[in-house]
């Protein structure tokens, strides 16, 4: 972790990375959602609906690993002082976003036909939709420290740690009360999802994280190019001046 | 009385959703990388023909 300190080091490593996580995902993802589009058979209480669950699953996940992804980096970053941790953190955050309106967008649309219902306040969504919230605010509290100097930029890394606390919330919700979100189908001991399911929704779910993993290096990429072009225009303002 | 919804709207709109969303934020990320790349350089180069 520590060799990827250098900013020259990881944009080497980041400008072939960047495409080749991207292309890959791309195909994986198409493939799988294609398979679980036309291929997969109906569920016989789902119907043709489950095969909503190869979009949703994976966006779920990485509206989670998202966060996971923020808080590891305010850690480095507030623990370590890694100079990339923080850039890693504000990157991670918009696709963490996306994927977790995705995640709730999709999940609403299943539960019409299968629950009757396009949204219940139950555990398991109203706290996926605080987690959606907590990005917002993220998002807004990294600009604004980003523009007004390294100080502020503590409190948005106390801000990625403490909201890593709604991730096990939204974990254990559909354990801790009754919902009509199922419980956990796949666990630490196994899954209970068949193989005709299973290996195009994993396929779907690492394809979809290969595409988060290339658009957070993309953002990390964007975010030191302006660093390093706002600078040089200081140094070139003072040197005026 | 049960509704009659055709799964399949449901099943079209979730996949739009999902796979509209997620091409646009490849491709705006992609983008803004490529345009901050570039505005980096271009500094790098005026700083260079100062010199």
């Amino acid at each position: 972790m520590h060799r990827l300190a250098n900013p020259a080091r990881f944009l080497r490593i980041a400008r072939w990375l960047t495409p080749a996580f991207l292309l890959s995902g791309l195909v994986l993802a198409g493939l799988a959602l294609g398979w679980g589009l036309t291929r997969v058979a109906p569920d016989h209480l789902m119907g043709e609906t489950v095969r909503i669950l190869f979009i949703h699953v994976p966006a779920a996940w990485l509206g989670m690993a998202g966060w996971m992804t923020i808080a590891g980096a305010s850690l480095a970053e507030l623990a370590w002082r890694h100079p990339l941790a923080g850039i890693a953190a504000r990157a991670a955050a918009v696709p963490g976003a996306v994927f977790t309106a995705i995640c709730l967008a999709t999940g609403s649309i299943w539960g019409r036909p299968t629950w009757g219902t396009w949204w219940v306040w139950d555990g398991r969504l109203t706290s996926m939709l605080v987690l959606l919230f907590l990005y917002f605010g993220y998002i807004a509290l990294a600009d604004a420290a980003a523009k007004q100097g390294e100080g502020r930029a503590r409190v948005a890394a106390i801000f990625g740690l403490v909201g890593a606390i709604n991730v096990p919330i939204i974990n254990r919700s559909v354990v801790w009360w009754n919902s009509l979100h199922q419980p956990p189908s796949i666990t630490m001991g196994g899954s209970s999802i068949d193989a005709s399911y299973l290996v195009p929704l994993l396929a779907a779910t690492l394809g979809s994280s290969l595409i988060f993993a290339g658009v957070v290096l993309a953002r990390m990429r964007a975010l030191l190019a302006d660093q390093q072009a706002e600078a040089r225009l200081r140094r070139k303002a003072m040197a005026a001046a | 009385m049960r509704e009659a919804l055709d799964p399949w709207n449901f099943v079209i709109a979730a996949f739009a959703i999902g796979i509209g969303g997620t091409l646009a934020m490849v491709a705006w990320s992609w983008l803004t990388m490529r345009r901050a790349e570039a505005r980096r350089d271009a500094t790098r180069q005026d700083r260079a023909r100062e010199l």
